[in-house]
């Protein structure tokens, strides 16, 4: 739907995203899984870039495997530039890029590039504290048994992190789920545009409160099934 | 099998240089239960962490079974590595794996075949007696099974050296001695070099063939154990043998002591203290009163300490003295009133 405009015309653009004729709930649930979609996908996209650069963040810090300050400042630096940039300006900020990557800048695709970009720099260092948390007498441990780098990340680290990066993972989504409203305000599509449209624009305030509970509701799923994962992956055997 | 020599360790801090370990030489022995026993601070995780180079050393060479492993490039580190176990005080075991796969842990690292790891698995598994708990994971285990899979994966590889860093310090006395028990029971049956840092002397006492005292970076002394137990060479080992064989005198006794002169005997092995004293009471014209007495074993080897106040004329006194020390006595002279 979204490939017809090219402009950034958002007024024109919410009416021919949702046309006026179309049924409400038919049009909440449709919004509720581009949300659901738009967030999987930056969630699980920032988790493979966010992963390699939690790791290289932790090992290439002082006296760990790999040890190697340029790198890991000028990496650290990175990422704490993009985290302190706010969401909503990072949002104008990466329209070019996101217009080279997917074509346009409105609508679900298009969002996912400034949700995943954003969610990079958080979720390496979450990833970064979950691994900072293992007791490094068990690196040690496998460095005694002559185990290299490759092994004790593989092995030891996201193994033995894998409770507490789960737990990263439902903060991270959750965060896009809100993330992902904010983007629906500037023709990002999901929940946060239907929202916008008919709650603020229209004043249908039934609309926003609606999407409001659907939200609520998915942010306590997703802290449920994080909970529980992390839960299942800590006392295994019980 | 090690030969350490000249090993210096400085850690480079902020605020200042700490000297860790500063010129130290040792050398252990194939086969042997080595001890190293030191203050906290005195330097003996590091000279053991230096010996699988999980410290660099600043300073010095350290040769084991033949391989000058301070001169060796990361790759041929890990390969040496995969033939010297560690133990841990923190045990260091995996929580994210069952007793079975934290053993399997090294045969991985060193891409043994899984069949063939698999059966090693169980065989070590037997050896540290908890066949029953393969399928568990560390934390439903004890302290003393935890070290027990500690061992069996640092013996995964069949090293020909283990190192242990304070092995028993988490445990209580009881897990102490079986782990200690399992330790010598090991070093018999593989012939395996242990060698092992405490700052228990009870440790040292029940398995150590050899020890080294080491204190404020030094090693100030080394020697067979039951050499030290009898003749502590310097302050430090003294008062480490004062840990657990009482031989201070409670100082009350020597104030109701009234006439006589107090000295402590010390006697190894079964030539028991007892009957030469006896004897010396009988050739002698002096009277021995028992003050305080102790009888340990070191490593397997009774160990015995008396105070006597010995009473009578002063030449008699002497001439007994000579006697015990002929008789190959340890004596020391305590106290003249
Ligand atoms: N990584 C480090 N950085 C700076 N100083 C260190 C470091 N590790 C140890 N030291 C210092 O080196 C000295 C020797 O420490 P070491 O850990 O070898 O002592 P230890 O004999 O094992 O003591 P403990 O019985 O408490 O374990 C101490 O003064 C300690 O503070
Ligand atoms: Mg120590």
């Amino acid at each position: 739907m979204f490939d017809l405009i090219t402009a950034i015309d958002l007024n024109s653009f919410f009416v021919s995203y949702f046309g006026d004729n179309a049924w409400m709930p038919q049009k909440l649930l449709v919004a509720t899984w581009e949300t659901i979609y738009m967030v999987a996908i930056s969630t699980f996209l920032s988790y493979i870039f966010g992963l390699v650069l939690g790791i290289i963040l932790v090992i290439t810090s002082k006296n760990h495997i790999s040890e190697n300050k340029s790198v890991n400042s000028v990496l650290g630096s990175i990422v704490n530039a993009t985290r302190s940039i706010p969401f909503i300006i990072f949002l104008i900020l990466v329209i070019p890029l996101t217009r080279i990557l997917v074509g346009t800048s409105i609508g679900t695709v298009a969002s996912i590039v400034p949700l995943t970009l954003a969610a990079i720099p958080f979720v390496a260092r979450l990833v970064e504290a979950s691994l900072k948390e293992i007791e490094w007498g068990l690196v040690e441990a496998a460095l005694s048994m002559g185990a290299n780098t490759w092994e004790i990340i593989t092995k030891v680290l996201l193994p033995e992190a894998k409770p507490s990066i789960l737990l990263g993972v439902a903060i991270t989504t959750i965060n896009l789920i809100g993330y992902s409203a904010m983007a629906g305000i500037v023709g990002g599509g999901g929940l946060g545009t239907l929202a916008y449209y008919y709650g603020f624009q229209r004043y249908q305030y039934s609309i926003m409160w609606i999407t409001v509970i659907v939200l609520i509701i998915m942010v306590q799923a997703i802290q449920m099934i994080g909970d529980r994962l992390a839960n299942q992956a800590s006392n295994k055997g019980r | 099998m090690i030969e350490i020599s000249n090993l210096t360790k400085i850690y480079k801090t902020p605020s200042h240089d700490v000297l860790a370990l500063d010129k130290v030489s040792l050398k252990v022995n194939k086969g042997e239960i080595f001890g190293i026993i030191g203050l906290s601070g005195a330097g003996k995780s590091t000279l053991i962490r230096c010996i699988n180079m999980l410290e660099k050393p600043t300073e010095g060479s350290i040769i084991v079974d033949g391989q000058v492993i301070t001169a060796l490039d990361k790759n041929e580190l890990r390969g040496s590595r995969q033939k010297i176990g560690m133990i841990f005080q923190q045990f260091n075991l995996l929580s994210s794996r069952n007793v079975f796969d934290n053993i399997m842990f090294p045969l991985e690292i060193s891409k043994v075949p899984v069949n063939e790891a698999k059966k090693r698995v169980s065989e070590l598994l037997e050896i540290v007696g908890l066949t029953d708990k393969a399928l568990v994971y560390p934390d439903q285990l004890s302290g003393g099974q935890k070290q027990r899979v500690g061992i069996a994966r640092a013996l995964a590889n069949r090293p020909k050296l283990l190192l242990s860093d304070e092995a028993t310090s988490a445990l209580d006395p009881q897990t102490t001695k079986s782990i200690l028990r399992l330790l010598k029971d090991i070093n018999a049956r593989l012939n395996l070099t242990i060698l092992l840092i405490t700052h228990d002397m009870n440790v040292i006492k029940q398995v150590c063939d050899r020890v080294a005292v080491i204190d404020n970076s030094r090693i100030v002394e080394v020697g067979d154990v039951l050499k030290i137990f009898s003749n502590p060479g310097t302050p430090t080992s003294r008062s480490f043998i004062n840990s657990i064989v009482k031989q201070e005198i409670p100082e009350e006794l020597l104030q109701n002591n009234g006439r006589g002169q107090l000295i402590r005997v010390s006697f190894i092995g079964d030539s028991a203290g007892e009957p030469i004293i006896s004897s010396m009471i009988k050739v002698f014209d002096v009277k021995a009163n028992i003050i305080y007495g102790n009888i340990d074993r070191v490593k397997d080897t009774p160990f015995g300490n008396l105070v006597l106040e010995l009473t009578g004329a002063d030449a008699d006194i002497k001439e007994a003295i000579k006697f015990l020390h002929e008789q190959g006595l340890e004596i020391e002279v305590l106290h003249n009133v």
